[in-house]
């Protein structure tokens, strides 16, 4: 039986996104209040476009990348950034027995030949045999294993070791809530000592664009920062990854604790007005984040798609004594991966003990220059999924 | 009654109740009848236009209607058939009301040909056609039921509303060990007291055009067309890949101190899970087993049993040359001699691949195999391997002494699961 009381660290953390790659350079940016942006690109659809990344430094095998489409090389990066700052990276021993969860969509779709068979299949005489024709001839044979969501587990475990155990939860922003809630658990449960937990994601896509607009959920035009919209997201190219780790276990091999998470809740409703809200309160009564002294800030998922993020707004405006930023509007909506980036973000917060600049002119964000001791993160997705943790500063025994 | 926890000092995780659907027909009764007479479901490709493809067989699902087709939308359908089933048969819950979390297996989710078809005509462009035109087309607020129907998310979502399943549902891929892993997913929340029951299902209706293409062009598929019914051919020397096929299963499992106190039949124990990621390469084991032998030995660790004790395996026995070699010389580094003599008999070769579904629909069968006491043969097999001494149950079904059974499960990406499957504690 499990020892439910045990306590979970973050002993990693690997992000990269339009802001750049590790913690120095986004808490920089994040506290300079940088928004970086790309309204050109997509137009009229905005996009916060991946930094530049040296891929060798974490996928030194170019073999290794041209295996990869560019979702699976920023979380492939992003993991090993993240091994690489618990100290596991290169320790076969501590890989092996390392559990992997990914919170994954889907790769990129070829556009150009997609487009290609658009374009003639309705002239060919027979549609039917003019896809199969031009599929078996002109889809790369691997491009599959670059679309196969579990695939960005897959190219982990290949470039960097991981092979305790490899999971891969699809589902947008609960996928990514729910990744690091079942880690988490079986961390405190005792059903693990070790985890790697994260994902990625590529914004710089036509094929998700149309996905997410055919639901008329993206923001066109002009860029706002997310709580100054009257509805829409702006994606994000990002990849974030955490080290969670049994507090014992992390003792024993002397790593350092960044921050303790301490709790991470999820619900699902069919939303009906008035769910979020409730959803939102129900688990800020549960999550244990309310005591004196303050010392507590939000980090908040938001996407700007709506009700969701309306209701977030309003729950929120009404809390003003809590201090709240909207990471979405600095790095854009990422689906899967921004609760673990939030959670990435608010270790880097905690470690400052205060909050970066905010991002707002419409009332919800503030500044703050702290205490700061514990940060919530929230996640209402787009369409489906409410989550929240809870993340700690480790006081010195 | 016996105890509610195991010699590892964990709960005992039991089955309930089982629903299945497969190329074979709907339901436990139907496929076990087929199964046991070694009939095939394998059949010609009717969906779609066959020209210029390899291979042109499969076990669709063709009696669950999908007009216009979507493989998204028959995934979801088979796992509604099943899930229907494994519930009445649990009797666990009210309508609409099960009293825990929903682990889905399933396949990943994308905008399939026609719903590009559909937006590319709407675009109204009449030359060339690029995403440019179907942004356009999709500015238009006209196809808002799309975007709900192509988020991974929607299935598991779907499945949740309809039958009340507790929390927020996960939706989990692990490629073809997708079903094994949504089972391991229950078996561990019950495990950790977070739940007394869970629903797990897995559900693959993904057999389109680019779908089988995609395996085609990994050269996985048997190209042994006909006749369609002697395609699958695990462990034979003659052997030439893996038929994709349809289906859905589901598990309602249940603590067994929960399932006793509530009186609920005990339908089987999972009581081991075994998992180990392979780092070897994308779509190939290491060629030293490391991680299926791995994989298994964990299994029967989590089970607290000896390879001794296993009566019977229900492999992953695709019919690829790699796989089944690769299962072979991890079966015969776990158990050693006596692989010779352990009955091994493989699903697929009548029902098919069902890839993300394999697992469950298989833990279904495994179940079944041991409720029935009696082995479904792997059927084709009419040029044995010399390479892979094995007893894989021949042609014919057998009676068979079975205690406990593994069920493994391997997929692309180094993924590998095995299930151990008990009977009834007595």
């Amino acid at each position: 039986m499990g020892d439910s009381t045990r306590e979970a660290w973050i002993t990693g953390i690997g992000i990269v996104s339009c802001l750049g790659e590790g913690p120095d350079a986004h808490w920089q940016a994040l506290s300079a209040g940088h928004i970086k942006v790309d309204a050109k690109t997509f137009a009229p659809y905005l996009v916060h476009p991946l930094a530049p990344l040296e891929l060798d430094k974490q996928i030194p095998k170019k073999g290794d990348q041209r295996q990869m489409e560019p979702w699976q090389r920023i979380g492939t990066y992003a993991a090993g950034l993240a091994l690489a700052d618990a100290g596991v990276k290169g320790n076969p021993e501590l890989l092996g027995r390392t559990d992997m969860i990914v919170a994954a969509g889907g790769g990129e779709r070829d556009v150009a030949v997609d487009g290609a068979i658009l374009t003639n299949r309705r002239k060919a005489g027979n549609p039917g045999a003019f896809l199969n024709e031009r599929l078996m001839s002109d889809l790369r044979p691997t491009l599959f294993l670059a679309q196969l969501s579990n695939l960005l587990a897959g190219n982990i475990s290949i470039v960097h070791g991981v092979t305790g155990s490899s999971r891969t939860f699809m589902g947008e922003e609960a996928a990514g809530v729910d990744a690091v809630r079942i880690a988490l658990a079986r961390i405190t449960s005792g059903q693990s000592e070790l985890a790697l937990v994260g994902g990625s994601h590529n914004g710089e896509r036509q094929d998700l664009l149309l996905l997410y607009d055919t639901g008329g959920h993206m923001l066109r035009g002009a860029f706002k920062p997310v709580w100054e919209r009257e509805a829409g997201m702006v994606l994000g190219s990002l990849g974030a990854f955490l080290v969670l780790e049994a507090r014992e276990h992390a003792q024993a091999r002397n790593a350092k604790p960044l921050a303790r998470l301490s709790a991470v809740i999820s619900e699902r409703s069919s939303r009906p007005p008035g769910a979020v809200t409730g959803a939102l309160e129900r688990m800020w009564q549960s999550i244990g984040a309310q005591r004196e002294p303050a010392g507590i800030a939000v980090l908040s998922g938001a996407t700007g798609a709506q009700p969701a993020t309306g209701e977030e707004r309003a729950w929120l405006k009404a809390r003003p004594e809590l201090p709240v930023r909207a990471t979405a509007s600095y790095l854009g909506h990422a689906l899967e991966p921004q609760f673990a980036m939030n959670i990435a973000l608010a270790t880097l917060a905690l470690r400052h003990e205060k909050l970066f600049a905010p991002a707002d002119s419409s009332g919800v964000e503030r500044g703050y220059d702290g205490p700061l001791d514990r940060v919530v993160v929230t996640a209402v997705g787009h369409w489906r999924g409410e989550g929240m943790a809870l993340i700690e500063e480790v006081k010195e025994a | 009654m016996a105890s509610s926890h195991n010699k590892n000092g964990r709960p005992i995780v039991v089955v309930t109740g089982m629903g299945v659907i497969t190329s074979l027909g709907a339901g436990k009764a139907d496929n076990w009848a087929k199964l046991s007479a070694g009939q095939s479901g394998i059949h010609r490709i009717t969906r779609f236009a066959k020209e210029g493809l390899k291979t042109t067989i499969a076990g669709t699902v063709d009696f669950v209607p999908v007009e216009p087709f979507c493989s998204t939308e028959l995934g979801e359908r088979m796992a509604m058939i099943a899930a229907e089933e494994a519930l009445a048969e649990s009797g666990i819950g009210r309508s609409g009301d099960f009293p825990g979390p929903l682990f889905l297996a399933v396949a990943p989710i994308e905008f399939e040909w026609p719903h590009r078809e559909v937006l590319a005509e709407a675009s109204g462009a009449n030359d060339t056609i690029g995403y440019d035109d179907l942004l356009r087309a999709s500015a238009s607020g006209r196809f808002q039921a799309l975007h709900e129907r192509c988020l991974f998310g929607s299935v598991a979502d779907h499945l949740a509303e309809r039958f009340g399943t507790k929390g927020s549902p996960i939706s989990v891929s692990t490629a073809c060990a997708s079903g094994a892993s949504a089972i391991q997913l229950g078996v561990e929340a019950i495990r950790r007291g977070e739940a007394d029951a869970a629903l797990c299902i897995g559900t693959d209706g993904s057999i389109n055009p680019e779908a089988l293409i995609r395996f085609s062009l990994l050269s996985a598929l048997s190209t042994a067309n006909d006749p369609p019914e002697g395609a699958a051919k695990p462990f034979s020397k003659d052997r030439d890949g893996f038929v994709m096929a349809e289906g859905a299963a589901a598990l309602v499992l249940e603590s067994y101190a929960a399932a006793k106190a509530r009186g609920a039949k005990i339908l089987g124990v999972v009581a081991g899970c075994g998992e180990m990621a392979d780092s070897f390469h994308r779509t190939r084991s290491s060629p030293d087993g490391k991680a299926i032998i791995g994989c298994i030995r964990n299994a029967l660790a989590d089970a607290g049993l000896e390879p001794d004790e296993i009566d019977y395996i229900n492999p992953h026995g695709t019919g690829t040359p790699e796989n089944d070699k690769m299962e072979y010389l991890g079966v015969s580094a776990v158990f050693g001699e006596r692989a010779k003599s352990l009955p091994i008999s493989s699903n697929k070769s009548m029902i098919g691949h069902t890839l993300s579904a394999a697992g469950t629909v298989e833990s279904v069968f495994t179940l079944l195999t041991l409720e029935h006491q009696r082995l479904p043969p792997t059927i084709n097999y009419k040029v044995p391997d010399p390479a892979l001494p094995l007893d894989v149950v021949p042609n014919e079904a057998r009676d068979a002494k079975v205690r406990h059974a593994l069920s493994n499960s391997f997929g692309f990406g180094g993924q590998n699961v095995s299930l151990v499957m008990s009977r009834e504690p007595a």
